[in-house]
C-alpha cells in the first residue's frame, strides 16, 4: 500500500483536537492531529505513554470520556462525516464498520456470556442472518484466529481461555460484522513475546484476507515495522512525522523519531551506549510554546521556541512537523 | 577466581493448596507450584548476568532467593564463596549490605511518605556507615551521581516521574556501597527514550563502581544491550546460559531459539521467522519430561520422559536431549 497513487481514503482524520475542561483550565490532549487510512492499508500510530495514541482511537469510534470531548476538526468516513453523529448512529458504526481491539481482552469480553452466545449476537446485530448460519460463522472464525477445536470451545466462557486465547476470540469479535476498519489499541502489550508474535500475524493475516484497514497503536516501534504500511509518530498530543513505515525506521527525519530510534536497542545493532534524549515528554499543562519537543532538541533554535512547525511535505507521503525540514533533505 | 554469586540446584516451590478443611471436603490433596527447578548458574565479578524467560517462568523467584528475601526450597547460594544461610539472622545482615536491588515498579518501591533524603539514607542509617551531617552529604552526592540533584533530597516521590523515581531507587541501592546489584525489569514500566538513560546510567555506574549486576529482564534486545552473558528460563528452568552476543547468532536450545523467532524485526532486515507454536503450560502440572516439549518442533519420545540435564554446548551450556545436535535434526 506504500507508493503509488493515493486511493480516496478510508478514513480521513483533519486536524482534530480533544480537549479536557478541568478546574484549572483546558487541557488539551490531541492538537491540531491530521491522518488519512487507505482501504486496507495498516497504519501504526506510535509514541511513548500519554502521547495520544488512544484518544485517537477513541475519538475515532466516539467513546471519548467524557468531560473529554472533540474540540475542532473532524473525522470521515469513506467522506462522510462521523464525529458530529448521533451516539444511536455511532453505535450502528461501532462493531459493524469499525471494529475493536483493546489491550485487555476482558474489557472486551463479557465474562457472563460464552464465546459463543457475544459472536452470535454481534454477527446477529449486524447482519441478518439466522441463528444457525450466525454460529456457523463465529465457529469459522474462532478456527480463522487459531482457536483449536473452536466448535467445541465456542461455548466455553472467556475465563476458560489463556490471554493468548482471548485475544484471539476478541480479534474473531472484532471482524465478526466484516468491518471496514479494525482499531486495535496495544492488542498485544499485556501478552508475551511469543504469544504477541503470533496474535500479530493473525490480525495482520485476517485483515489483509478480508480487506480492512487497520489502525494499529502501540508505543512497540518493532510491532509497527512488523506489520505496518505507513507510521504516524506522537508527541505530546502532535504528529511528529508520518510516512511509510520503511523510510520512518530507517530515516527518521524529526529529532525526535530519530532520537526515538536510536534509544531502542535491538537485536542488530552493537553500540555501547543508547541514544539519550534528555528529559521526558511534557505533562499537558506544560507543554512548550513552539514546538512541543523543543526542551529535548539538540536542533533547536530560535524560531522553535516561538513557532509553532506545521506537518510539511519532506519526500513523497512523508510528512514531518520541524524548521528543519526541506524536501528532501535527509 | 571465585565468582561473586554461585548458585546450585536452586528450587523454590510455593504451596497453593486450598485451606485444610476445603482439601478434605473436596478430596483434594495438597497442590504445590514449582516456581524455579534445579536452576545452577555463576556470576562473575564486574560482569552483567541476564535472566530471560516470559512470565512465569520464575525470573523474580530467583532474584528474591538470591537478595535473601525468600528461602530456596533446595539448593544452595554462594556469595564471595561463602554460603547464604537463610536460618541465620547475622550471616544475612552482613552480607546484605554487600547486595541491592532495583525493582520493576519504582513507585511502589519507594515509600510515598518519605522525602527522598530518607529513603536514599536508609540503607546507610541501617547498616550504620555514616553519621550526623555525613549522611546528608552522602545522599547530595548519590542524587548528582544518578543524574538528580541535591535539591530533589526535600521532595517526596510523587513528584517525579517514572524515570526520575527510578533514579532515586538506583541513588538508594548505591547508598550501602553495594558490589552486587539484582535489577528486577528495571526499565519495564518506562519509556523507551527514558528507558535509554537508564540503562546508559546503569553502564556507567558499573563502569565507575566496578558493579555486577544480576538484570532481569523479558525484553530480549535489552538483555543483549546489556549482559555478557545470558541465562533462559522456561518453566522455571534453566534451559540455555550464553555469552550474549552468542546466544543470539547461534541459539542452541529450541525454546531460545522460537524466543528469537517471535523477537518484531525492527532492523527490517527481513530476518525470516518461523511461526511460533502453542503458548506456555499452566506451571501447576507442566509437561513431562522436557517441560518444552509440546510446542518444539524436534521433540522426540525421549523428550516426553526423560528431563534433560543442562550439557556443554559451544557456546556455554544448554538443557536439550539434542543439545549440540540441533543442526543435524532440524
Ligand atoms: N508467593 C507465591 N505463591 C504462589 N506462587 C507463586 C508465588 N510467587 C511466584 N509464584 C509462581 O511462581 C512462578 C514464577 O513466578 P515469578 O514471579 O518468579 O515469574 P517471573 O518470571 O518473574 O514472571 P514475570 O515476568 O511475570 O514477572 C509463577 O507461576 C508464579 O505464579
Ligand atoms: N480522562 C482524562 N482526563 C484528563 N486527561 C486525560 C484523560 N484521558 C487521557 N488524558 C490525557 O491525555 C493524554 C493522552 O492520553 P492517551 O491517549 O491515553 O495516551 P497514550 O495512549 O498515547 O498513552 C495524556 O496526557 C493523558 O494523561
Ligand atoms: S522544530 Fe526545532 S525544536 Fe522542534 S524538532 Fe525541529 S529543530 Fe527540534
Ligand atoms: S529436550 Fe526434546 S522437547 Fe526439549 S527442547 Fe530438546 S528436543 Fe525439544
Ligand atoms: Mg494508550
Ligand atoms: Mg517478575
Amino acid at each position: 500500500m506504500t507508493g503509488g497513487k493515493m486511493q480516496e481514503p478510508l478514513l480521513t482524520v483533519r486536524d482534530l483536537i480533544v480537549e479536557f475542561p478541568t478546574r484549572r483550565g483546558t487541557l488539551r490532549a490531541l492538537d491540531q492531529v491530521s491522518f488519512d487510512i487507505a482501504p486496507g492499508e495498516v497504519l501504526g500510530m506510535v509514541g511513548e505513554s500519554g502521547a495520544g495514541k488512544s484518544l485517537t482511537g477513541a475519538a475515532i469510534i466516539g467513546l471519548l470520556e467524557p468531560p473529554g470531548r472533540i474540540a475542532g476538526g473532524e473525522i470521515r468516513l469513506r467522506g462522510e462525516r462521523i464525529d458530529n453523529l448521533p451516539p444511536e448512529a455511532m453505535r450502528r458504526i461501532r462493531g459493524r464498520r469499525i471494529g475493536m481491539v483493546f489491550q485487555d481482552p476482558l474489557t472486551s469480553l463479557n465474562p457472563l456470556y460464552t464465546v459463543a452466545q457475544q459472536l452470535i449476537q454481534t454477527i446477529r446485530t449486524h447482519m441478518d442472518v439466522s441463528e444457525s448460519e450466525a454460529r456457523k460463522r463465529a465457529v469459522g472464525l474462532l478456527d480463522r484466529v487459531g482457536i483449536p477445536a473452536a466448535a467445541r470451545r465456542i461455548d466455553d466462557y472467556p475465563h476458560h481461555f489463556s490471554g493468548g486465547m482471548r485475544q484471539r476470540v476478541v480479534i474473531a469479535l472484532a471482524l465478526a460484522a466484516e468491518p471496514e476498519l479494525v482499531i486495535a489499541d496495544e492488542p498485544t502489550t499485556a501478552l508475551d513475546v511469543s504469544v504477541q508474535a503470533q496474535i500479530i500475524d493473525v490480525l495482520k493475516e485476517i485483515c489483509a484476507e478480508r480487506g480492512a484497514s487497520v489502525m494499529l497503536i502501540t508505543h512497540d516501534m518493532g510491532v509497527i515495522a512488523e506489520t505496518a504500511d505507513r507510521v504516524a509518530v506522537l508527541y505530546a498530543g502532535r504528529v511528529a512525522e508520518i510516512g511509510p513505515v520503511r523510510d520512518v525506521i530507517q530515516h527518521a527525519r524529526h529529532p525526535y523519531t530519530a532520537g526515538l530510534m536510536g534509544a531502542i536497542p535491538t537485536l542488530e545493532q552493537d553500540s555501547d551506549r543508547l541514544v539519550q534524549i534528555p528529559g521526558a515528554m511534557p505533562r499537558l499543562n506544560a507543554i512548550p510554546t513552539g514546538c512541543a519537543f523543543n526542551p529535548r532538541c539538540a536542533h533547536v533554535f530560535d524560531r522553535c521556541r516561538a513557532e509553532r512547525p506545521i506537518l510539511q511535505r519532506a519526500a513523497p507521503n512523508h510528512h514531518v512537523a520541524c524548521w528543519l525540514t526541506e524536501e528532501g533533505s535527509a | 577466581m571465585t565468582p561473586l554469586v554461585q548458585v546450585d540446584g536452586l528450587t523454590r516451590r510455593f504451596d497453593i493448596s486450598k485451606p485444610w478443611l476445603n482439601r478434605v471436603l473436596e478430596r483434594e490433596s495438597r497442590q504445590f507450584l514449582t516456581a524455579n527447578a534445579d536452576v545452577s548458574f555463576e556470576i562473575k565479578k564486574g560482569e552483567t548476568f541476564a535472566l530471560v524467560g516470559e512470565s512465569g517462568s520464575g525470573k523474580s523467584t530467583i532474584a528474591k532467593m538470591i537478595v535473601g528475601l525468600l528461602a530456596p526450597s533446595e539448593g544452595r547460594i554462594h556469595f564471595d564463596g561463602q554460603e547464604m544461610d537463610f536460618a541465620s539472622g547475622a550471616n544475612m545482615r552482613a552480607l546484605r549490605r554487600r547486595f541491592q536491588m532495583i525493582f520493576q515498579d519504582p513507585f511502589a518501591s519507594l515509600n510515598p511518605r518519605w522525602r527522598v533524603r530518607d529513603i536514599v539514607a536508609e540503607p546507610i542509617v541501617t547498616f550504620g556507615l555514616l553519621q550526623g551531617a555525613d549522611v546528608a552529604r552522602e545522599v547530595d552526592r548519590l542524587l548528582e551521581v544518578v543524574g538528580l540533584s541535591a535539591a530533589d533530597a526535600a521532595k517526596f516521590p510523587h513528584e517525579f516521574s517514572g524515570g526520575q523515581r527510578q533514579r532515586i531507587a538506583i541513588a538508594r541501592a548505591l547508598s550501602s556501597k553495594p558490589e552486587f546489584i539484582v535489577c528486577d525489569e528495571p526499565t519495564s514500566a518506562l519509556d523507551v527514550s527514558v528507558q535509554a538513560q537508564i540503562l546508559n546510567l546503569m553502564r556507567d555506574l558499573q563502569d565507575e563502581f566496578g558493579l555486577t549486576y544480576l538484570l532481569i529482564s523479558h525484553d530480549l534486545s535489552v538483555v543483549r544491550h546489556m549482559a555478557n552473558r545470558i541465562g533462559v528460563l522456561y518453566l522455571g528452568r534453566l534451559v540455555e546460559v550464553a555469552d550474549a552476543k552468542r546466544l543470539f547468532l547461534e541459539p542452541q536450545h529450541p525454546y531460545t531459539r522460537m524466543l528469537l523467532d517471535a523477537v518484531p524485526d525492527l532492523a527490517l532486515s527481513g530476518r525470516r521467522r518461523k511461526p511460533v507454536l502453542g503458548e506456555i503450560p499452566n506451571p501447576i502440572d507442566p509437561p513431562s519430561g522436557c517441560a518444552f516439549h509440546p510446542r518444539c518442533p524436534l521433540a522426540q519420545d525421549i523428550c516426553k520422559a526423560d528431563t534433560p540435564q543442562p550439557s556443554v554446548t559451544p557456546t556455554g551450556q544448554a538443557a536439550c536431549h539434542f543439545a549440540g545436535k540441533i543442526g543435524e535434526v532440524a
